[in-house]
């Protein structure tokens, strides 16, 4: 019916007399990566619990794939395909890497009420897995704790991959690596969405998120700015939206005020 | 180390592929939770070996002496390790295991039951214990030292109220006479391999008593059970799913539910693992006895966690291994028999339980300092 992987129309979320989010729209195709962007407060982690069907909508509808749906438990979100990589990865850092990949949904072998954990067949899949990032995991049953926070990040993107994720909301993948880390996962992030996969890269860095981006949504204080293609807007467009262009404007007047006084 | 493997990894050559293969054993090896217990355990055969290599120590009596003690410390040890790595404590252990002893011994002496059912019933009555204690730590999200400890007291005091109410004492004689014929209590009160033990006897190899029988007389039970439960625990861990859920249960407890690990009933079911734990050791104690005490087991809890501590185990959960605490338990049990055949008094037996423990802790906390260092 319609080219979109997914839709969400004019969602809306309340609480109690807080007015959460008012109206946000977004909607993805294949292979696409919006960006969403929003300073703190803005609505991001309301609106990301929602996608991932934390919180169910108070007003506005899902629709995945052309079908309405309703999203009553995160794993309702995860069975159709929406999965979402929070800040903390859910990555066991004492564990080894196949541990962690196949947490909660390890592969089995053996006769009933005697299988086993596949470990061989894990490491094997974790470790090409890894490879196809391009991370040499020289050993799979090397702890978690061992890896750099981009290598983590790239581990839980890829396992969501793995278990059949259509669409990818990433929280904040970049906010605590360096500058070469970040630059990796934000690598790896096109790369997926160029297997066919829609990204909904939640971030407040525009730098991060410019190159990436096809599409970009700003968030302020609960609503949305509109989403704008990379080809009609800027970068600069983009970050004085985000913090509201006027704070900006008067902060750059302010400064160049105290600069004047201090020099005089 | 990352440089040189890294220039490995490039070259796809299959001889450079074996190599790194060897390499990456050697660590797997060294950052085994359990190498500090066994290297313990070695330590601590040696030093007997030379002070007291020619006493009775290591003849087959006093063998079977130490590993027995080290058995019963060890059935508990291991399931107290196991709760350890899926993020949790119990102190209740040592009050199960009085608890345990007069469910035993009430029905059978006072009520008319037969052993076997007495012996069902004291089951029953740990799973119930440790479903109690799961669900009050999953549920209220308390931490498990507190609710534990609350259930010490309330077990200990139970055990002991219940049995004056009952039997106007203390202390519940005259179980022996109905071992014999019972179809379950042979599992906790037999020894096994006798035949070994005769046919050792018969060709003057270990000691005899004065009337040719072996002094000693076969494996006791705690010790199959001991190595028993060693075997399944860490094939549980190492092999399966449910290993793979303790783990992460223990090692992040939201990270692991975002996934899909039904962490609440991983722990409710190590808690019932430690109370029923308790119940084998006080089933094996009481037949043993032949009388169950409300004072039985009283410590046993720090004793288990201690040996567990040794074993590798992390206060924080999600590491550690149960054949390390067993290794734990063989040290402490050694040396707490062991010490009756050196010249040392045994006053000094408790300094040197909490100094090895220490020494135990600082160097698992090295350890998972290793482990987790970021490149």
């Amino acid at each position: 019916m319609s080219d979109y992987l997914v839709q969400f129309n004019n969602i809306s979320k309340f609480f109690g007399k807080v007015i959460a989010l008012k109206d946000v729209t977004m909607k993805l195709k294949k292979g696409e990566i919006m960006c969403l962007l929003g300073d703190n407060g803005a609505g991001k982690s309301t609106l990301i619990k929602t996608l991932a069907g934390v919180h169910r909508p108070d007003e506005g509808e899902i629709i995945v794939e052309g079908k309405k749906t309703i999203f009553d438990s995160p794993k309702d979100a995860l069975d159709m395909g929406i999965a979402t990589v929070y800040q903390d990865l859910a990555l066991v850092s004492l564990m080894s890497v196949t541990r962690n990949f196949f947490m909660g949904r390890e592969p089995m072998k053996g006769p009933p009420f005697f299988k086993t954990f596949d470990i061989e067949k894990a490491n094997k899949i974790a470790a090409e897995r890894m490879g196809q990032i391009g991370i040499d995991v020289r050993d799979p049953s090397q702890a978690v704790g061992t890896m750099s926070g981009g290598e983590r990040q790239c581990l839980a993107i890829s396992r969501a991959i793995y278990f059949g994720a259509k669409v990818l909301v990433l929280d904040e993948p970049t906010s605590a690596l360096g500058v070469h880390q970040a630059s990796v996962v934000l690598k790896y992030i096109v790369k997926a969405a160029s297997q066919g996969l829609a990204v909904i890269l939640i971030t407040h860095n525009v730098h991060h998120a410019y190159p990436v981006g096809n599409s970009f949504t700003v968030l302020n204080r609960g609503k949305s700015l509109g989403t704008y293609e990379k080809k009609n807007i800027t970068r600069e467009k983009l970050l004085s939206m985000m913090a509201g262009g006027e704070e900006l404007d008067k902060l750059e007047v302010e400064l160049q005020e105290m600069n004047r006084s201090s020099t005089n | 180390m990352s440089t040189k493997s890294k220039s490995i990894e490039t070259k796809t050559d299959f001889n450079q592929d074996e190599r790194l293969k060897k390499v990456s054993k050697l660590k797997l090896l060294l950052n085994r939770p359990e190498l500090g217990a066994l290297g313990g355990a070695i330590l601590v055969f040696i030093f007997f070996g030379i002070v007291a290599g020619d006493t009775g120590m290591f003849s087959a009596y006093g063998v079977l002496n130490f590993l027995d003690v080290s058995a019963n410390l060890g059935i508990i040890a291991i399931a107290a390790a196991m709760l350890m790595i899926g993020g949790e404590f119990d102190l209740s252990i040592g009050s199960m295991i009085g608890f345990a002893g007069i469910c035993i011994a009430i029905p059978a002496i006072y009520w008319g039951w037969p052993l076997w059912m007495s012996i069902i019933f004291a089951f029953s009555m740990a799973v119930l214990v440790g479903y109690f204690n799961g669900i009050l730590v999953v549920r209220t999200g308390l931490p498990s030292f507190i609710v534990t400890l609350a259930m010490l007291f309330i077990l200990r005091g139970a055990t002991l109220a219940i049995t004056r109410l009952i039997t106007g004492r203390t202390q519940v004689p005259g179980l022996r006479v109905l071992i014999e014929d019972d179809p379950l209590a042979w599992m906790f009160a037999t020894d096994t391999f006798k035949w070994v033990f005769t046919w050792l006897g018969s060709m003057n190899l270990i000691a005899l008593r004065t009337d040719g029988t072996p002094l000693a007389t076969g494996i006791p039970p705690s010790v199959i059970w001991f190595i028993g439960l060693a075997i399944i625990t860490t094939w549980i861990l190492m092999k399966t799913r449910y290993g793979n859920w303790i783990f992460a249960s223990g090692g992040d407890k939201n990270g692991a539910n975002n996934v899909g690990v039904p962490v609440g009933r991983v722990k409710i079911s190590l808690f019932i693992g430690t109370a029923v734990a308790a119940t084998i050791f006080a089933t094996i104690q009481v037949l043993d006895a032949g009388s169950a005490d409300t004072m039985r087991g009283t410590l046993k809890e720090l004793e288990a966690i201690a040996a567990a501590v040794v074993g590798g185990c992390l206060l924080t959960g999600g590491y550690g291994s149960a054949i390390g605490a067993a290794f734990g338990a063989l040290i402490f049990g050694t040396v707490s028999m062991g010490i009756f055949y050196t010249d040392v008094d045994t006053d000094w037996f408790k300094v040197f339980l909490g100094a090895m423990m220490l020494i135990a802790v600082i160097f698992n906390n090295y350890i998972r300092r290793k482990v987790t260092e970021s490149k």
